[in-house]
């Protein structure tokens, strides 16, 4: 863990990647480190808008890779895998179709972070030989609603937008609703399932 | 209800607050008024509190009647202001008549100038605030023609004087980044000897500059990463961009250094074609080489 100062109010925390990031976010808020914003990413999380930057720090001293977290909610997410990208997918992955929905299907993922548009998460779980390439040109226009992929993450487009994913099918469900007491469905942490409508 | 019914709109006014706060990690930035002093100030002058809506406009071009008489106060880039036809103050209350026309015109410096209104915009909050996000689509909608916005109660009556703040801008303090050390060595005495040029592209989401290109040592991508208001991002081509109020909240371009909270109403403020300095001051705790400076690990474990 190493902490890099961002500007006067903000401290940038480096870990191993992102559950440690997820992690240390989750110890963030339980030890109540007066932040305004506690944003895990990647291989990061970022304390903004922190009044005593030193006793933040101190305050997250405590934390060690490993430590259990707490799981969060299962949401299932129904979808019809047509996606464009399907057959493209299952010839990287040297296999049929059928097979394609059926890994992805089997995996439990975890949102890690949120990022992009509003509600628009980065869920972790596909495994490292099944990492995939953006396309060379991004689409101008993905529907909302698009599951996709691009390296080792999994997302569903909040709203309709460019994007350079690999498209798998689609789902209804809503991502984002700023009405709902819990606006984005899949907060970091949040366990998902792929359910195949 | 005192309503203000929109006759032209501008270039682009939206309505805007203190923000919203505490969903960055939803993918929610926190959006407000840009040149967040000048709103502060505005509220003050018609009595309204801290977290009143106000209008934030561009380059002027707003014009509104109001349906009852009310206080207003004009602040930001020094827009002329008049009410039905006749010239009223910029800094100070005034008071619109019922059925008034009331116009900003375009500012000779500046961009953005702040209407309040006695009572602040009442429009519905999205998410604990009134201001418009207008990357991430959050907030109410970005004001148009023919709209009518209503006006909360006045609960003070406005006061008379205030403190302007000083005129006269200075180059933008900056701290050193998160990711400094993905350039050369000496890059922050470098970016404080360079004069950058705004660029027209220049928006809420970010204060887009040109200038000698910042040249990296460190090659490979960055993983992506929270943001803060200020930051000071360096895309492959070497032109800095300062994320303003609507930046995204996470990104995946080096930070280089980040810009003083006491200077980022200035970004509100730059027009493009404009120049402006980007400088560590020196002797401040986050002055290259000085003890203790932001831009080296602080702590490991």
């Amino acid at each position: 863990m190493q902490i890099r100062p961002v500007g006067p109010r903000a401290l940038l925390v480096e870990v191993a990647g992102p559950a440690e990031a997820l992690a240390l976010a989750a110890h963030a808020r339980a030890v109540g480190v007066g932040a305004d914003e506690v944003v895990p990413a990647a291989r990061t999380v970022l304390l903004d808008g922190v009044e005593d930057p030193a006793a933040a720090a101190a305050a997250l001293a405590g934390w060690r890779p490993g430590a259990p977290v707490p799981a969060g909610d299962l949401v299932e997410v129904p979808v019809r895998y047509d996606g464009p990208d399907l057959g493209w997918l299952a010839d990287a992955w040297g296999t049929s179709e059928d097979d394609v929905v059926a890994r992805h299907s089997a995996i439990e993922f975890v949102s890690a972070f949120c990022g992009f548009a509003p509600g628009f998460a980065y869920l972790a779980g596909l495994p490292e030989r099944l990492a995939v390439s953006r396309l060379d040109s991004p689409r101008t226009a993905v529907p909302a609603g698009a599951v996709a992929l691009a390296g080792t993450w999994c997302g569903v487009y909040p709203t309709a937008s460019p994007g350079g994913w690999r498209l798998l099918g689609r789902t209804d469900l809503r991502l984002w609703d700023a009405e709902r007491p819990s606006p984005a469905l899949l907060a970091p942490g949040t366990r998902v399932r792929f359910v195949p409508a | 209800m005192t309503t203000l019914l929109v006759r032209s709109s501008g270039p682009l006014t939206t309505v805007q607050d203190r923000g919203r706060v505490g969903l960055a990690h939803l993918g929610v930035a926190r959006a407000g008024a840009l040149d967040a002093p000048a709103a502060a100030l505005a509220n003050r002058l018609v009595g309204n509190g801290p977290d009143a809506a106000v209008l934030e406009t561009t380059l002027g071009g707003l014009a509104v009647v109001a349906s009852d008489g009310c206080w207003v106060a004009l602040t930001g880039a020094p827009a002329p202001l008049e009410v039905d036809g006749a010239r009223r103050g910029h800094g100070r209350p005034e008071w619109v008549p019922s059925g008034a026309l009331l116009r900003v015109g375009t500012p000779r410096t500046g961009v953005r100038s702040y209407l309040a209104v006695a009572g602040g915009i009442d429009v519905a909050p999205v998410l604990g605030s009134r201001s418009t996000d207008t990357l991430a689509g959050v907030g109410p909608p970005r004001v148009e023609d023919g709209v009518e916005l209503p006006v909360g109660t006045p609960f003070r009556p406005p006061s008379p004087v205030d403190t302007p703040r000083p005129p006269a801008p200075g180059p933008l303090r900056v701290w050193p980044g998160p990711r400094a050390d993905w350039f050369a060595p000496d890059v922050l005495d470098r970016l404080g000897r360079t004069a950058y040029t705004v660029l027209a592209e220049s928006n809420r989401i970010g204060l887009r500059l040109d200038g000698p290109p910042l040249a990296r040592v460190r090659e490979g991508e960055l993983a992506s990463e929270g943001m803060v208001l200020g930051a000071v991002q360096v895309p492959p081509d070497g032109r800095p961009v300062v994320f303003l109020a609507d930046h995204p909240p996470t990104g995946g371009y080096p930070v280089v250094a980040v810009v003083d909270p006491r200077d980022l109403w200035q970004c509100a403020q730059l027009r493009p074609g404009e120049s402006v300095r980007l400088t560590v001051p020196a002797g401040s705790p986050g002055s290259p080489g000085s003890p203790g400076s932001p831009g080296a690990p602080a702590a490991t474990g």
